[in-house]
């Protein structure tokens, strides 16, 4: 079976879903290889060899993640070169789709982005236009690069666990020569919150949280979710930009979107609309969310999210 | 001072998002007829007049040069481009570039910044953070990598000195400073600042600035290497997706919370 290689940016102790998805969606395709950069310890090990990896590539330097993608881009080159993978399988994040984009020229192969399916044969669905249309696209390349989005897949271990081999890759001194370089770092407050991207549920608010986010992040809690905004919250300055989903946001395709206070801009539902269910909260019956919404109150949020927040903690005991 | 700053940034002339976007065709490409300025290019435009200006302005010889790529409508893009303050304007026109992907739009692209580059160097590629359509951010990471230029995106703010440029860039969990060498090519966030508005002065001054149409002949470029016959991925199928199906909508009264919560049951999502 021809090779998959999947590449694993990690930088936690743990394997990210999204990590796992890839690996589950590789299968599917032939034997999954993995290319490595980050934090690898016996716990990710175990995880590999579950999900039935046959080799693991580590790069033979360890500053990959003082650069900006250049140099990743270069390591995985050596990567597939030296494993003949036909497809690549990369998260869709926005680093994954620069990475892609790179080693797509390197190695003259077609980059498909925020792909949500893979076929057999390697059809990659996808949808475009701020998801109002569906397509099946294809690198016409020997080799096809495909950057996944999360939640595409639900992660599962290989019928039987696999003891991969592990090989070093040299990463090309001239990687990081001419790369932009990470000179300073300061970090954030963390949130404990689950990541924006992986998450199984968003809870996202807007204008009409009018600077109160508590409702939402109470919500969001109850459920585990990650909290999201529109432009219009993140502008205001009532959360951080980070949170931001839509065109110049994050593109999330949870399970479930639940939106407070938000109209349903076409730059809003650019970043979630290929969500599997929406939840809609807002006070007006004529706003456009409630046209892509699979569950819509038309209620005020300060009432019906404590409520729903106090009934979730009521039944989860 | 020192020398002069030829800053290019790319343009691009997308579907107005607000009204409906369509594919057409055979080969599914996007229907460009209501189209205007990408609103995320602004910003990079605007980034640029202020890097110029914080060095002399134009009165010192730097050049901000709107580049797009596309067919006749996308003059439109440089024609508002020049009115915000742009020096120069080059159209990348060719029949042969319709359909291009991302590997060859940034084939044709490298190949007209090379051209552009023939009389003095270009210090600076700046585009906006993705194009409101289509294939998003790949384009300016495959240019970076054929022009064999460091990247740095969704760069916060922005400054040159001595041949360096330093970049703030936001994640979720941290800040960081990005510096590489020039030239470079930088992508720009709709965080780093407040796009200019053209003015009389500037709509005037438009009109006595040309815009140089370049075909692939001039750039170099071999049309086989370009538009679906030089492109990496095809699009095999496309459908408009179905509407999702109605919803149920309900008014609160006074149990919406509950309701929301047998919802939630019922798809088992809690
Ligand atoms: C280039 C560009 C990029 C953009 N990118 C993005 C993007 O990435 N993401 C994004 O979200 N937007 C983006 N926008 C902005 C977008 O066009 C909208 O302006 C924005 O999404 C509106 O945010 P909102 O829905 O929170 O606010 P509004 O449109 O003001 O809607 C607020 C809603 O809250 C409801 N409401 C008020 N009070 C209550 C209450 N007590 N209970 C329940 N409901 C209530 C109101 O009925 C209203 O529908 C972009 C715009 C441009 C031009």
């Amino acid at each position: 079976m021809a090779n998959v290689l999947v590449f694993i940016d990690n930088q936690s102790p743990t394997l990210k879903k999204s990590s796992l998805e890839l690996l589950t969606i590789a299968r599917t395709l032939g034997e999954p290889v993995a290319a490595f950069n980050g934090e690898f310890n016996d716990d990710v090990a175990a995880a590999l060899s579950s999900y039935g990896v046959t080799a693991v590539y580590r790069p033979g330097s360890a500053d990959l993640d003082d650069y900006l993608v250049a140099p990743k881009a270069a390591y995985l080159a050596e990567a597939v070169a030296a494993t003949g993978a036909g497809t690549v399988l990369i998260e869709n994040s926005s680093d994954g789709k620069e990475i892609a984009a790179r080693l797509g020229i390197k190695l003259g192969a077609g980059v498909v982005t925020d792909v949500v399916g893979v076929e057999a044969d390697g059809g990659a669905h996808k949808s475009v236009l701020a998801g109002s249309y569906k397509t099946v696209c294809r690198a016409t390349t020997p080799v096809s690069i495909l950057t996944v989005k999360a939640n595409s897949v639900t992660p599962e271990p290989a019928p039987t666990a696999t003891t991969p081999e592990s090989v070093t890759i040299e990463v090309p001194a001239a990687a990081t020569a001419n790369a932009a370089r990470i000179t300073g770092r300061s970090n954030k407050a963390t949130s404990g919150r689950p990541d924006l991207l992986d998450a199984r549920i968003v809870v996202a608010g807007g204008r009409g949280v009018d600077g109160d986010f508590g409702p939402v992040e109470e919500l969001a809690d109850a459920l585990g979710a990650a909290v999201g905004a529109s432009r219009a919250a993140t502008d205001a300055g009532w959360i951080s930009h980070d949170a931001q989903v839509g065109q110049t946001g994050k593109t999330v395709s949870p399970e479930l979107y639940i939106s407070a206070g938000i109209s349903g801009a076409v730059q809003q539902k650019a970043g979630m609309q290929t969500a599997k269910v929406i939840v809609a909260i807002n006070n007006d019956a004529e706003s456009p969310v409630f046209e892509i919404a699979d569950f819509g109150i038309v209620g005020d949020l300060f009432e019906v999210l404590p409520q729903a927040t106090a009934e979730i903690k009521k039944r989860k005991g | 001072m020192e020398e002069t700053l030829k800053i290019i940034v790319l343009v691009k002339h997308v579907p107005d998002a607000q009204l409906d976007r369509h594919l057409n065709g055979a080969d599914y490409t996007t229907d460009r007829a209501e189209s205007i300025l990408s609103e995320l290019d602004e910003y990079a435009l605007e980034a640029a007049l202020q890097l110029t200006e914080a060095q002399g302005g134009k009165g010192a010889g730097h050049q901000v040069i709107a580049l797009s790529m596309g067919p006749a409508g996308a003059a439109n893009a440089i024609k508002k481009s020049l009115q915000i303050g742009a020096t120069e304007g080059v159209h990348l026109k060719d029949d042969a570039l319709a359909g291009s992907d991302a590997a060859a739009t940034s084939l044709a692209l490298a190949a007209t910044v090379r051209y552009l580059s023939a009389g003095s160097p270009v210090d600076l590629i700046l585009t906006g953070m993705a194009s409101t359509d289509g294939e998003t951010s790949l384009v300016p990471a495959q240019l970076a990598e054929r022009l064999g230029l460091p990247q740095v995106t969704f760069a916060s703010e922005l400054e040159i000195s001595a041949g360096r440029i330093t970049a703030r860039r936001d994640s979720d969990t941290h800040y960081d400073t990005i510096e590489a060498p020039l030239p470079a090519v930088v992508s720009v966030t709709d965080q780093i600042n407040e796009p200019r508005f053209p003015n009389f002065k500037g709509i005037i001054a438009a009109k006595r600035k040309t815009i140089i149409t370049l075909s692939l002949a001039d750039i170099g470029v071999n049309p086989a290497e370009v538009g679906l016959s030089g492109s990496w991925t095809a699009v095999q199928n496309a459908e408009p997706r179905p509407p999702r199906t109605a919803g149920t909508i309900i008014t609160d009264e006074g149990d919406a919370g509950i309701q929301l919560v047998d919802f939630l049951a019922a798809q088992k999502l809690l």
